[in-house]
């Protein structure tokens, strides 16, 4: 088993290269860190904006020969999920490696730079009536490489595959310096390890995202999404599980959940007026004698807004087999209720669910996750807290990942030996 | 291979799980590539995960490297056996260990063959969708290793895509469980790793994989056309018109030529021959095959014929599917091919794949997935005439090096084995590949578990990756590095 060098404390002073980081990225691109550049509490130094990747291959094996922890960032809106780093020094901004550098819309192929944002993207690609098929938080700040970096992907995962299935190359730099690419522009390959997948959802540890490129697909001629109400956690269960088992083909399907209201279900199609027809006919007698209505695009972002004035609010990200979707909230609305604290939740069909934790106090929220976490873990879930109200006390973000730790810290030694890039950020302290 | 070992072998497996017979080891000196061939020192057949942790163990503290293997139909020589290594067969660990329907999963064995879970979840409107050609022989093990694909993997992804989860022993015997039956673990997604690792990485012992409905509505249209460039010609405007078909198959004259004679599969006498596949619900595929057909004629089809049931759909996929064994009616000899290139590049690869044939004086067969840019050029050429076997090997990575000249690939579902290891650092700066080695190092840094595959030059897990740094020696002036 390997093991990651100790960081120094947080403080202890570093000889910082202040020269070198002007010399690679030019002054104008490196200030002084401000209040709002803080990573989870932590004030990091300063602020580094390279301009392509070489600059910002070069910075970071400049910070990482002298002892500086890095944090990359690209739209800073998930900067708070994970673990409150051991130390951040440098913030690597990609906010400058922002361009489209092939959309191969013949190909069904885009390579973009990691800074680009989603909006940006997409608007570029409904160019050519296409679009990577996702639908993250926060699409007009979120960049390629936090999206990645984080394994956002969003509603439309049920149909099209989460980001490791439509990544299809990517460019990292290491804390050597080294820029390596694995994958490339075709959509099927399988020449070499596959470090897309390797690198979406590492957080930023294992190295920095420069680019990345994709596999698209075309936007659908019509979409159109239904609502129908559920009388209990248990029939929204049995309705979800009634659609995995049809011949539906929908590339949405959430319930949305809350201690206040009956839980409705949200499904979405995509295609042809007639085959569209054809599927809300299909779905009407699927779901009778519950009545379905059609339900505004809005309704898909049920997700992003249980961010919305959460301040003093927790959100979790919870995984569970499909079918254990209506016994785990019920659990967790029996833990909130008895604890006074406020639950909603929206869980996709695939198992993936958020859930929105308030009062009365921050140790109440606490105790619900503390308590939930090992109870999901026991299903074979996992629960992740991605938010959480200032107040609370220190928990880990992550959970078990069980007998797979130690070759996580391996590969963690082989790819940043000195614990440069997000220290104590992410799983067992990596 | 020493005696003490041997017995420690037979102690973990049993006489039956132990092959040692030089008559009965010759049966594992190649897998579906022939063309390269070890006689392995033993063969284990183990039962059971604690049994494969044991032989592992041994390998490890004898440094005796070692090669799993499924149903040996990869076509890289990613089963090919290590000279002074022994060969671990999975075929033994053949159970389908759970159906889970409600939560479209399965968890399998590593010796299960591919079709045999489709046939155990079909009845309940179910499939496995990577449906690689050798589907009906070829192990999911084998599957996981090579990140196998198939005609369906347009639509529905690759294996890995349909990985949820692994039981893996590692190269030390150590068990470890990467991923698993829900989504988005945490952690490193080292089971997207693992697949498609092609054995380097360790042994699967138990694999979780997701399995999908059936949809409502198959069906497969066949359009002749003059010449490979108009069918081409076709599929862009099929995927510009936005659809995504299930699958999407080319097979140029004399790929057809070998499927008739071989299945009869009554395939039209064409220069191009394409296989469109729709799928999902009844009204959308129906209104999306009309456009389709519309398509294929503007483009210059000739003949089209929709096959609607299963017995229709079922004799066209049979000429593709037994395309390659076919192309042996007529060549005493061939290579497969499996390049991948942008689709957009296809007209200018077959033209040029054509002119190397005909320079070479190499008859060159080609079948492609056409929707991913997937091709399989089938060289062929007759062993015993001499020079014949050489030229067909330099004209195989020619049409490689085509690939990766276009931005695309040296393989895209066959893995790039012992074949195409040296084609490696032609796709790849030394940067990429000494990154995707410090995967291995973490994994397995004696390098046991299938060695000298799929990198050109193994990496020194000893290492220290980044600048070099004189030698002290070096730096004192007593030794010179060349």
């Amino acid at each position: 088993m390997a093991v990651l060098p100790s960081a120094s404390a947080a403080g202890t002073a570093i000889g910082v290269p202040w020269d070198d980081l002007r010399a690679i990225a030019g002054a104008e691109h490196l200030r002084s860190a401000g209040s709002a550049d803080r990573v989870a509490g932590i004030q990091p130094q300063m602020v580094l904006e390279p301009d392509n990747e070489t600059e910002l291959a070069a910075a970071l094996r400049c910070a990482d020969a002298v002892g500086m922890s890095v944090v990359p960032r690209g739209g800073g809106t998930k900067l708070g999920w994970g673990n409150r780093p051991i130390r951040a020094d440098l913030i690597l901004s990609t906010a400058r490696l922002n361009r489209v550098i092939e959309h191969a819309w013949a190909d069904l192929t885009l390579s973009v730079e990691a800074g680009c944002t989603i909006q940006d993207l997409q608007n570029a690609l409904s160019q050519h009536g296409q679009h990577i098929a996702i639908d993250p938080l926060w699409p007009d700040r979120a960049t390629v490489g936090g999206i990645l970096s984080t394994n956002d992907s969003g509603t439309l995962r049920i149909r099209y595959g989460a980001l490791r299935d439509l990544i299809i190359g990517v460019t990292i730099a290491l804390p050597d310096g080294t820029l390596a690419s694995s994958g490339g522009k075709v959509v099927k390959n399988v020449a070499g390890y596959d470090l897309p997948k390797l690198i979406t959802g590492a957080l930023g540890t294992l190295g920095v995202i420069t680019r990345a490129i994709f596999r698209l697909h075309p936007l659908p001629r019509k979409v159109e999404s239904f609502t129908f109400a559920a009388s209990d956690l248990d029939d929204a269960n049995r309705l979800i599980l009634a659609v995995h088992n049809s011949r539906l083909a929908h590339t949405g399907l959430q319930a949305r959940f809350s201690a206040e209201i009956a839980p409705a279900v949200d499904i979405r199609f995509e295609g042809t007026d007639t085959g569209l027809a054809a599927q809300a006919e299909a779905l009407r007698s699927l779901v009778a004698p519950a009545t379905i209505t059609v339900a505004c695009e809005e309704v898909w972002l049920a997700r992003q807004e249980l961010w919305s004035s959460a301040e003093s609010a927790a959100i979790a990200k919870i995984s569970v087999l499909p079918t254990s979707v209506s016994e785990t909230c019920g659990r967790i609305s029996r833990l909130a209720d008895s604890l006074g604290v406020k639950w909603s939740a929206v869980v996709q069909g695939t198992g993936l669910g958020w859930l929105r934790l308030v009062g009365p106090s921050a140790p109440a929220i606490h105790q619900v996750l503390q308590t939930m976490r090992p109870e999901l873990e026991s299903l074979g879930g996992s629960l992740t807290v991605l938010h959480r109200p200032l107040a609370m006390p220190a928990m880990d973000t992550w959970g078990s990942c069980g007998n797979a730790l130690p070759l996580m810290l391996s590969v963690k030694q082989q790819f940043d030996p000195h614990g440069t890039l997000n220290p104590g950020r992410f799983v067992g302290g990596i | 291979m020493n005696v003490r070992i041997l017995q420690e072998f037979r102690a973990i497996t049993g006489d039956r799980g132990l092959i040692t017979s030089q008559e009965e080891l010759k049966t594992y000196e190649c897998d579906g590539l022939t063309n390269f061939r070890v006689v392995p020192k033993a063969v284990l057949l183990p039962s059971s995960t604690e049994q494969v942790q044991e032989i592992v163990r041994v390998c490890h503290r004898e440094h005796v490297p070692f090669v799993a293997r499924g149903s040996g139909t990869g076509l890289s020589g990613g089963a090919l056996p290590i000279k002074d290594g022994v060969v671990i067969s999975l075929a033994r660990m053949n159970r389908i260990l759970e159906v889970d329907l409600p939560n479209a999963r399965a968890v399998v064995e590593p010796g299960v063959i591919n079709l045999e879970v489709t046939e155990r979840v079909a009845p309940h409107g179910y499939f496995f969708a990577p449906d690689p050609s050798s589907q009906s022989v070829c192990s999911i093990g084998g599957n996981v290793a090579e990140n196998s694909g198939g005609a369906h993997c347009l639509k529905y992804g690759f294996t890995t895509t349909h990985v949820l989860g692994l039981e893996v022993v590692l190269p030390d015997g150590t068990l470890a469980h990467l991923g698993g039956k829900t989504l988005d673990a945490p952690g490193y997604d080292l089971s997207g790793v693992f697949v498609g690792s092609e054995g380097t990485l360790g042994i699967a012992t138990k694999i979780i994989l997701r399995i999908v409905k059936r949809p409502e509505c198959i069906q497969t249209l066949l359009a002749a056309f003059g010449s490979t460039s108009d069918a081409g010609a076709a599929v862009s405007e099929i995927i510009s018109a936005g659809m995504l078909p299930a699958a999407i198959e080319m097979m140029d004259n004399l790929a057809i030529q070998a499927a008739e004679a071989a299945v009869h599969a009554n395939y039209p006498d064409c220069g191009g021959l394409l296989l469109v596949e729709l799928d999902g619900p009844t009204a959308e595929v129906e209104a999306l095959m009309r456009q389709v057909e519309e398509i294929c004629r503007r483009c210059g089809a000739g003949e089209i014929r929709v096959a609607q049931t299963e017995a229709e759909r079922a004799v066209v996929w049979k000429g593709r599917k037994a395309a390659f064994a076919a192309v042996g009616r007529i060549s005493p000899n061939y290579l497969v091919q499996d390049g991948v290139i942008p689709r957009t590049a296809l007209p200018r690869i077959m033209s040029e794949i054509e002119r190397l044939a005909a320079e070479a004086k190499i008859r060159v067969a080609n079948v492609f997935h056409a929707g991913d840019g997937n091709l399989h050029p089938l060289v062929l050429y007759d062993r015993r005439i001499e020079g014949q076997e050489h030229a067909a090997e330099v004209l195989a990575n020619r049409i490689l090096e085509l690939c990766i000249e276009v931005g695309g690939s040296i393989t895209g579902e066959h893995g790039v084995g012992e074949e195409k290891k040296m084609m490696m650092s032609k796709m790849y700066a030394e940067p990429d590949l000494e990154t995707m080695q410090r995967v291995r190092c973490a994994f397995d840094p004696e390098q046991l578990s299938n060695p000298t595959k799929v990198f050109p030059r193994p990496r020194l897990c000893g290492e220290k990756p980044g600048e070099y740094k004189p030698h002290p020696l070096e730096a004192a002036g007593i030794a010179e590095r060349f």
